[in-house]
């Protein structure tokens, strides 16, 4: 961070990289006789035109091309883009295959929730710097936090044969079936991930949550049998209750001048809305697993958190829920014959959307009768999240104007984490301005 | 009777599609069509910590950009000195490279013996090809750390 020489009454500070998020992106805060002026989030990691590259390609390529838009969330593309695919195509997938997706989808949720909240969310609260600072005081926290990271990156490996970008899932399926003895297996480190996953509940409770509250717009996936990942309809709790592929009948993205990523908003005029892990937890707070509920409430979560902060609390609570879950489906675990569903090609149109960690992540194709792309369309969380964010930060300078700009900034880079942002996703480094007058 | 290299593992670390970022996993590329255990890694760090569980030895390799002329190899011998934290950052996440190893540390996790060489990258930017001066670097790597393991490397293929 470097205070720039300014005139008299007015403090300009610039960071030159927002630590602890994933892409590059740029923070823009004025303030002028104590009021706030101007909040910008920019996104300059440059579009990667994935929705162009895709067009002429044969749809069987779409999964995982789009995987490789982020190294955090590759399940989430993959899904999306296989379940739009099917839709396209008439493929009815069968329900063994749907829980193994399920299943390789808790170890992205494991995976990702705890690396952001343990390791780049939780110094925020603890007043470190970064997890080294962590690992030195309390070893024992980071420890713990590796080997559940690892459970997940497990799940993903024994699934879709490696825990980046895995390659065993396919439109209709996977080549082939996850080994019966690998899956069970994962059923004993589960156990201990469930424990772990509790004592996380139990520390992040004690941590300090800058007061803050958004009577936010939140919009998440609901399916009537669980505690909606890979299906279910889109609804908020304003009233919405679409199906996937309504998607763009109800929601925009705005082209802003100051942002390489689209800003989503609701066509009826109402503004931004929130997705991710506050907006599941709020629409569906009622099917997670009762340890799970319980552990919120002995947390000292309602069934609805309009504090943003709370969120790391909340992918705690949602960690612990993957782990049951993902118990749950490995222990009933049988070998499906085939491991994926036929796929015959035709010309047709079809949309997925899934639950990624950091929030809905929705997908369209149109396929010529050869099966090639005709036109794509990706709609990313972050860019979902990027016009609340904003709002967010509006309020969180205006509320914390008596704050030195250090300890401001922190709290508006801690403010921003609460997204979980996948900036690349989007569209790594974030650079803070603040312009106080 | 076991090669030398037994117990090691060369890990290049960076995105092959992000021009000189990839010079990592070219190095790794080398040193495998040798024989040794050399992998490519994102550089994640909590990843890279289990990457490296039960290695003897491990040899990383990562693009640094500390502001040196592009090319320029550095050689730091990690179990004995802490790693300076501006010069690997071109990991897309932020709990990289340097975090880890320094995590790992104050974890009792580090391998007996850990070698980082860096090689300065000129441009990171969407590319699948490296800067001649990094081209250059990388074959130097290749064969210092071939070196240290007592490995001979196979001809690197001529342009086509």
């Amino acid at each position: 961070m470097t205070v720039l020489e300014s005139a008299p009454g007015t403090r300009t500070i610039k960071v030159d990289a927002l630590a602890r998020v994933e892409g590059e992106g740029a923070l823009y805060v004025r303030v002028r006789n104590g009021v706030v002026r101007d909040v910008k989030f920019r996104i300059f990691e440059p579009p990667r035109f994935f929705e162009a590259l895709l067009q002429g390609r044969p749809y069987s390529d779409a999964p995982d091309i789009t995987a490789r838009i982020c190294g955090i969330c590759p399940v989430a593309y993959l899904m999306g883009a296989s379940l739009a695919m099917e839709e396209a195509l008439g493929v009815e997938v069968p329900d063994t295959i749907r829980r193994i997706r399920r299943l390789m989808y808790c170890g992205e949720w494991i995976e990702s929730h705890v690396l952001h909240a343990y390791l780049l969310h939780a110094p925020d609260f603890m007043g470190f710097e970064d997890a080294l600072q962590i690992a030195r005081v309390h070893p024992g926290v980071v420890e713990r936090a590796l080997e559940l990271k690892k459970l997940g990156n497990r799940i993903l490996e024994v699934i879709g044969g490696r825990a980046v970008h895995p390659v065993n899932t396919k439109v209709g399926g996977f080549y082939k079936a996850p080994r019966k003895a690998e899956v069970r297996g994962l059923a004993e480190p589960l156990k201990r991930a469930v424990d772990d996953s509790l004592a996380t509940i139990r520390l992040f409770a004690g941590l300090e949550f800058p007061a803050f509250e958004y009577d936010y717009t939140f919009v998440a996936l609901h399916h009537p049998e669980d505690y909606a990942i890979e299906r279910g309809r889109l609804v908020s709790n304003r009233g919405l209750d679409i199906p996937v592929s309504a998607f763009e009948d109800h929601f925009d993205e705005e082209h802003v001048k100051h942002s390489n990523a689209l800003h989503g908003v609701l066509k009826d005029g109402s503004g931004p809305y929130m997705t991710g892990p506050l907006a599941r937890y709020a629409l569906n707070h009622d099917q997670l697993s009762p340890l799970a509920r319980e552990a919120a409430a002995e947390a000292g979560l309602g069934r609805v958190v309009r504090n943003p902060f709370q969120s790391i609390l909340v992918r705690a609570v949602e960690t612990l829920y993957a782990c049951e879950e993902a118990l749950k489906l490995a222990e009933a675990y049988e070998e499906p014959a085939p491991p994926s569903a036929p796929v015959t090609v035709r010309a047709g149109s079809g949309t997925g959307c899934t639950e990624a960690p950091r929030g809905i992540c929705w997908h369209r194709y149109d396929l010529d009768a050869e099966g090639r792309i005709l036109t794509a369309r990706i709609v990313p969380p972050t860019a979902q999240n990027q016009k609340q964010i904003e709002r967010d930060l509006w309020g969180v300078v205006a509320a914390n104007l008596d704050l030195p700009d250090d300890q401001l900034k922190w709290r508006c880079e801690q403010a921003i984490r609460n997204y979980d942002p996948c900036i690349s996703c989007a569209t790594h480094f974030l650079t803070l301005t603040v312009e106080r007058e | 009777m076991s090669p030398a290299w037994s117990g090691t593992l060369v890990l290049g670390i960076g995105n092959r599609l992000r021009s000189d970022d990839g010079v990592g996993p070219r190095v790794a590329d080398r040193l495998a069509a040798a024989g040794v255990a050399a992998a490519e890694h994102s550089g994640e760090g909590a990843g890279l910590m289990a990457a490296w569980e039960g290695a003897e030895r491990v040899v990383l390799v990562d693009a640094t950009r500390s502001g040196a002329a592009p090319g320029t190899l550095v050689r730091l011998d990690a179990t004995a000195q802490a790693l300076p934290r501006d010069l690997l950052r071109c990991s897309s996440h932020l709990f990289g490279v340097a975090e880890a190893v320094e995590t790992a540390r104050a974890l009792n996790r580090l391998p007996p013996v850990l070698i980082v060489y860096g090689i300065e990258g000129g441009r990171f930017d969407f590319g699948e090809s490296l800067t001649p001066a990094v081209a250059a670097a990388a074959g130097e790597a290749a064969r210092r750390i071939a070196g240290e393991l007592g490995v001979v490397l196979t001809p690197e293929p001529g342009p086509a």
